[in-house]
């Protein structure tokens, strides 16, 4: 029984994890934007 | 983000959550496997929904190679990581369920085997991408797509008639299938088909805007006079 | 002189000539596949039913790495003296250049396997009990599948990052149905349990499809460089 929950955890696991990469990319190119909307202001 | 995806994004969980219920609770139990038996119910869903998006990739690759649209890379891009996603979720899944139906955490099962070398040239295909430096990433990617995808029957051929001469446990359950258990299978499919094309659209317009963003760089380097760059070669990344 | 097969003799003996003269390839192969026979037979020691089943992948695993060393310099001679933008801007059709250079390793590769093959028989005490005639066939289609691969997947890392890496990892996968066959098949001819036919018919389909797809597509890469 315990199998049965491993097997969807795990699912779980991966596709999370894959979310979360592709936040903190999100957020880099965010910060990024920023920083060049900055620049162009100066 | 469009207005529409937050509520797509609430209508998919609640459809996820469902299909979580009727997988646990709602499909009758298997004769002679037990509760174990319900991680078909991620575990086939997953392997259908891998294997449409690397087709997709290879219809994407195609269009490329033809008329060398920039979209028609993206959606090879993203159909191939979020593929693999979905791969990796079958071999995990497949053995967690051989090892107390059959004792044993890997068989060269059909299905599970396929997958695995699906699941091998996609990530070769990943590294391609990643490490190739060239303009022309996008084309060499394609070529191999297509490659990958020439392979696949052969594999297929391969595995089938290997398992005819040794034979293996089967894993999926072929054959016949009680209509409420192909109901929760249909249920969990549609909801991780749905699960799959949001991520695809974030995926995708993560990469325009990732691609946005570098061709201002560039763009930016070409005009910019020596001295006032600020940039560092951290941001600069290799296709 | 700017039709296929006469471009593809010219570029093939001229390659078989500088290997002659340096023996470069042949040497580093030879020495990579003696090394490689003398660690498995440190590690297995079997008897002589055994050995006739694994004889098949052992022998194939280490043509594979002798063919993977060859493979890796295919391009390399091409890439010091800038031919291939030379051939880029010729009119010379590329599956000539594609084609010579494959012949080529498929010649260096096969050498290295009859030289080898005397050495595994001995190792691991091995004697065909199905039909023998059928092995040259193995070799020269698994040969054949592996090096037409590997040649395109050589032109299509050289640009990359960690070219000798890259080779093998996009190989490796694309080659598994014939490496399969080619296992399976050397297995069943060295047993005579089972028929190696069906093997060998998809050899010689993979074979098909791949020298088909890569003479397509090898001018796409050529241009990508």
């Amino acid at each position: 029984m315990s199998y049965l929950y491993a097997a969807y955890i795990a699912t779980w696991a991966i596709h999370v994890a894959y979310l979360g990469t592709l936040l903190r990319r999100y957020i880099r190119l965010r910060n990024e934007i920023a920083e060049f909307k900055g620049r162009e202001e100066r | 983000m469009k207005r529409v995806f937050p509520i797509l994004a609430v209508l998919t969980a609640a459809l996820l959550s469902y299909a979580l219920y009727e997988a646990l609770v709602v499909a009758p139990t298997e004769l002679t496997m037990g509760d174990v038996q319900r991680i078909f119910y991620y575990h086939v869903p997953s392997a259908w929904t891998a294997f449409i998006l690397f087709s997709i990739n290879f219809v994407a690759s195609v269009v490329y190679l033809i008329r060398r649209s920039n979209k028609a890379d993206i959606v090879a891009l993203v159909t191939a990581e979020v593929g693999v996603v979905f791969c990796t979720v079958v071999l995990v899944t497949g053995p967690i369920w051989a090892r107390p139906v059959w004792g044993i955490w890997w068989t060269w099962d059909l299905r599970l085997t396929l997958t695995l070398v699906l699941w091998l040239i996609y990530v070769s295909y990943l590294v391609l991408r990643r490490f190739s430096s060239s303009g022309q990433t996008p084309l060499l990617a394609a070529v191999l797509a297509i490659f990958g995808a020439l392979d696949v029957p052969l594999v297929y051929f391969s595995i089938w008639f290997f398992r005819t001469q040794h034979p293996q446990p089967v894993i999926g359950g072929g054959g016949f299938i009680d209509p409420l258990m192909l109901h929760v299978l249909l249920i969990n499919w549609l909801a991780f088909s749905c699960f799959a094309a949001l991520v695809c659209w974030s995926r995708y317009r993560l990469e325009v805007l990732q691609r946005e963003v570098d061709e201002t760089l560039a763009l930016e380097a070409l005009l910019e006079p020596r001295g006032s760059q600020t940039r560092t070669s951290q941001t600069w990344r290799a296709g | 002189m700017s039709t296929v097969p006469s471009l593809t003799r010219a570029t093939l003996a001229k390659d078989l000539r500088l290997e002659w003269r340096s023996k470069d390839a042949i040497n580093s192969m030879l020495f990579f596949s003696l090394l490689v026979v003398v660690i498995f037979s440190f590690s297995f020691d079997p008897t002589a039913e055994e050995s006739r089943r694994i004889a098949g992948g052992l022998v194939w695993v280490a043509f594979l790495f002798a063919a993977v060393v060859a493979l890796n310099q295919t391009w390399a001679r091409e890439m010091r003296n800038q031919v291939l933008d030379a051939y880029r801007v010729s009119p010379a059709p590329p599956n000539a250049l594609f084609l010579a250079k494959v012949v080529g390793n498929f010649i260096f590769v096969t050498v290295l396997q009859a030289l080898m093959t005397p050495l595994f028989i001995v190792f691991y005490n091995l004697r065909a009990l199905g039909p023998a005639y059928q092995l040259p066939m193995v070799a020269a289609l698994g040969t054949w599948a592996l090096v037409v691969n590997g040649t395109f997947f050589a032109a299509m890392s050289l640009r990359t990052r960690s070219r000798e890496i890259m080779l093998p990892l996009l190989l490796f996968p694309i080659s598994i149905p014939a490496l399969l066959a080619m296992v399976e098949a050397t297995g069943a001819i060295l047993t005579g349990e089972f028929s190696a036919k069906f093997w060998i018919v998809l050899l010689a389909a993979y074979d098909l499809v791949f020298t088909i797809a890569s003479l397509f597509l090898f001018g796409f890469v050529l241009q990508a460089e």
